[in-house]
């Protein structure tokens, strides 16, 4: 064993209760960190994954980021002239050509597409009615874009096709009808068209919002119902690689002017939200190690003060100010290391603890979900023990600079 | 001829608002094989004197020189250097390391040197051991060992590395009449039997009037040297 390791090791062994204690304020720090980390991720990572399972991965809408330019504005670039009043044509919204773009998107490998039509309707069933979002889908495309056939829970995605006017509805809204599979139900939309539809399907995504403003009809129904033939106001499409959302939306968006969101920018706000989370959590964990690291440099501090005479010794028998140095950087260092592993034991107990508790559902916030939803990930331990041992270095440095930097010839007077 | 050790003009003023002046003009010359005792009254400056031949304090005014070697220009770690492989030190406290077996206390400035391999160094060590008639204190603790056994242990420990001059600062301070008897028993043979040089500053007039050459020094300043 290094020198330096022996005396370090005699240092802490002679101060068993303090140096456990230390050790104890690292682990702590250390174990919240792995226990927090993945309670936070765990929501987080299930909540993307939610996100990207049952939304697309890159919607291209009907709308245009920035208004049209005037033709007038383009002719006399930086000239005299100013057109005022201006009012914008109106136009049929949907978006153009829409089979030729779904064509165009779908040989790129990778990636699915789905067209749809969504629009307003009101549902009525006897005397109950809900206002939905009406979504015109074609079962084939829509299954290989979104995870609605999952999502079912009575019912199959290919009765809308089975079934004359089949509908599948939220959960939410069959609840506020009290309509059940089999029920007709009734649609109206702005455009002042009534249908019928019968209930084939229920979903539950376990998204409040979702089941409880949603159905959805045939592509070509919701076209009569809402009285917009032929037009496709979102063209929706899936990635074999999420990442490559963002880079797709950004290409089409140049390509055909429409506006084309990635699920990254359709979630900035949450995911914002979560960037908050996690600052919040660091610095939470981040104050318990600080103050783990004043208890390293305590003890340190403490031994040093303790060993000044043992100091002054090494020091005359020809012992280097940097070899008095790495002794007391060794014992932070150790206390650290111990800590860092009393601390990964600590972390894998609390996640093991927080995955027995159980809680009463208290509404529909994550349904069919009675207990905290954990990541167990690897890195969490590898980030909190080198943290530790940055922390438990720090504090050591300190004390044990100046244990190098003690005069021998003082403390020697000073014992005499 | 090379003195083993040699001060010239040596001066230590302790800086501060009024500056103290432990010790002033010092020239002195050691030989290998000299045994001398370092004598006067309290606040003499007679350890001052012993930590600057040492290395471990540097003069303010003069020069050092160990083995021909200026120490004038040398680093603090070239210092620590010399001292770990040609000087030994015992003070008036053993500083023995609590933590450590005696034989652990003597292994450790071996350790630290390097210059012989494990088995070798425990041979030497214990050998040392026996030899101050120690052998059995080998494997305890310092606690374990009386105040005389302590001391030898401390010496036993500064001629660990073989050094060619042990220094003692009141090596007999805190031990009886037998004991400091055995202690410069044990200088003695040092000197004689293996030729090492010997400064012992003490106010034991009696055990120093063993050493063939006495220094005096009253004030900073050597008033009498018997060998110069």
């Amino acid at each position: 064993m290094p020198l330096a390791l022996d005396i370090a090791l005699g240092h802490l062994g002679r101060r068993k209760r303090q140096t456990l204690v230390s050790v104890l304020g690292v682990a702590l720090g250390v174990g919240f960190f792995i226990g927090i980390t993945a309670l936070m991720r765990g929501f987080q990572t299930y909540f993307v994954r939610q996100v990207i399972d049952v939304a697309p991965h890159v919607v291209m809408k009907d709308e245009f980021r920035l208004p049209d330019v005037q033709p007038a504005a383009i002719a006399f670039a930086g000239g005299a002239v100013e057109v005022r009043g201006v009012k914008p044509r109106d136009t049929v919204r949907g978006i153009k050509e829409a089979g030729a773009k779904i064509a165009a998107v779908e040989v790129i490998p990778g990636v699915a597409v789905a067209p749809m039509l969504r629009g307003p309707a009101l549902l009525r069933y006897g005397p109950r009615d809900t206002s939905v979002s009406i979504g015109g889908i074609e079962p084939e495309r829509e299954r290989r874009v979104t995870n609605i056939e999952k999502d079912m829970t009575e019912g199959r995605l290919e009765d809308l096709r089975a079934t004359a006017n089949g509908m599948i509805v939220g959960i939410g809204v069959a609840q506020r009808l009290g309509a059940e599979v089999g029920d007709t139900v009734t649609a109206v939309s702005p455009a002042g068209v009534a249908q019928s539809f019968r209930i084939v399907g229920i979903i539950s995504t376990g998204v409040t919002a979702i089941d409880n403003s949603e159905a959805y009809v045939l592509l070509r129904l919701a076209q009569v119902l809402l009285d917009r033939p032929n037009v496709v106001n979102a063209i929706r499409m899936r990635l074999a690689d999420v990442r490559q959302a963002e880079p797709l939306a950004r290409r089409l968006e140049t390509v055909f002017g429409y506006r084309t969101e990635s699920w990254e920018e359709s979630n900035r706000n949450i995911l914002g939200l979560f960037v908050i989370q996690n600052a919040i959590m660091y610095s939470v964990v981040g104050a318990i190690l600080l103050v783990a690291a004043f208890g390293i440099y305590n003890i340190i501090s403490t031994v040093v003060h303790e060993k000044a005479r043992d100091i002054a010794i090494l020091k005359s028998l020809g012992f280097r100010a940097a070899d008095i140095q790495r002794i007391f950087l060794l014992e932070g260092a150790m206390v650290g290391i111990a800590g860092a592993f009393a601390g990964w034991a600590v972390g894998l107990g609390l996640i093991e603890l927080l995955a027995q508790v159980r809680f009463e559902q208290m509404g529909p916030v994550i349904q069919g979900r009675d207990r905290f939803l954990l990541a167990r990930e690897w890195w969490p331990y590898l980030a909190g023990g080198g943290f530790a041992l940055a922390a438990a270095s720090v504090a050591a440095f300190i004390p044990a600079r100046r244990a190098s930097r003690l005069n021998p010839v003082e403390i020697v007077r000073g014992a005499a | 001829m090379t003195a083993l050790l040699r001060a010239e003009g040596v001066s230590r003023v302790l800086p501060g608002p009024q500056p103290v002046t432990l010790v002033r003009d010092i020239d002195f010359a050691l030989g290998a094989g000299e045994f001398v005792a370092v004598t006067g009254p309290s606040g003499s400056g007679k350890s001052s004197l012993l930590y600057l031949l040492g290395l471990l304090d540097r003069p303010t005014v003069g020069r050092v020189a160990i083995e021909g070697r200026d120490t004038a220009g040398m680093s603090d770690d070239e210092l620590a250097g010399l001292r770990l492989a040609r000087l030994g030190f015992v003070f008036q406290f053993h500083f023995l390391l609590p933590e450590f077996t005696t034989l652990d206390n003597l292994l450790i400035p071996m350790r630290r040197l390097g210059r012989w391999g494990e088995a070798e160094r425990e041979e030497r060590a214990r050998a040392l051991l026996a030899s101050l008639g120690m052998a059995e204190a080998a494997d305890k603790l310092p606690e374990q060992l009386s105040g005389g056994m302590r001391q030898r242990a401390a010496i036993a420990r500064a001629l660990a590395n073989d050094p060619a001059l042990l220094l003692a600062d009141e090596p007999t301070g805190n031990l009886d009449t037998r004991n400091a008897r055995i202690v410069f028993d044990i200088f003695e043979r040092l000197v004689a039997e293996q030729g090492r040089s010997v400064v012992v500053v003490t106010h034991d007039q009696e055990q120093a009037a063993r050493a063939p050459r006495q220094v005096r020094l009253v004030d900073g300043r050597i008033v009498h040297d018997s060998g110069a």
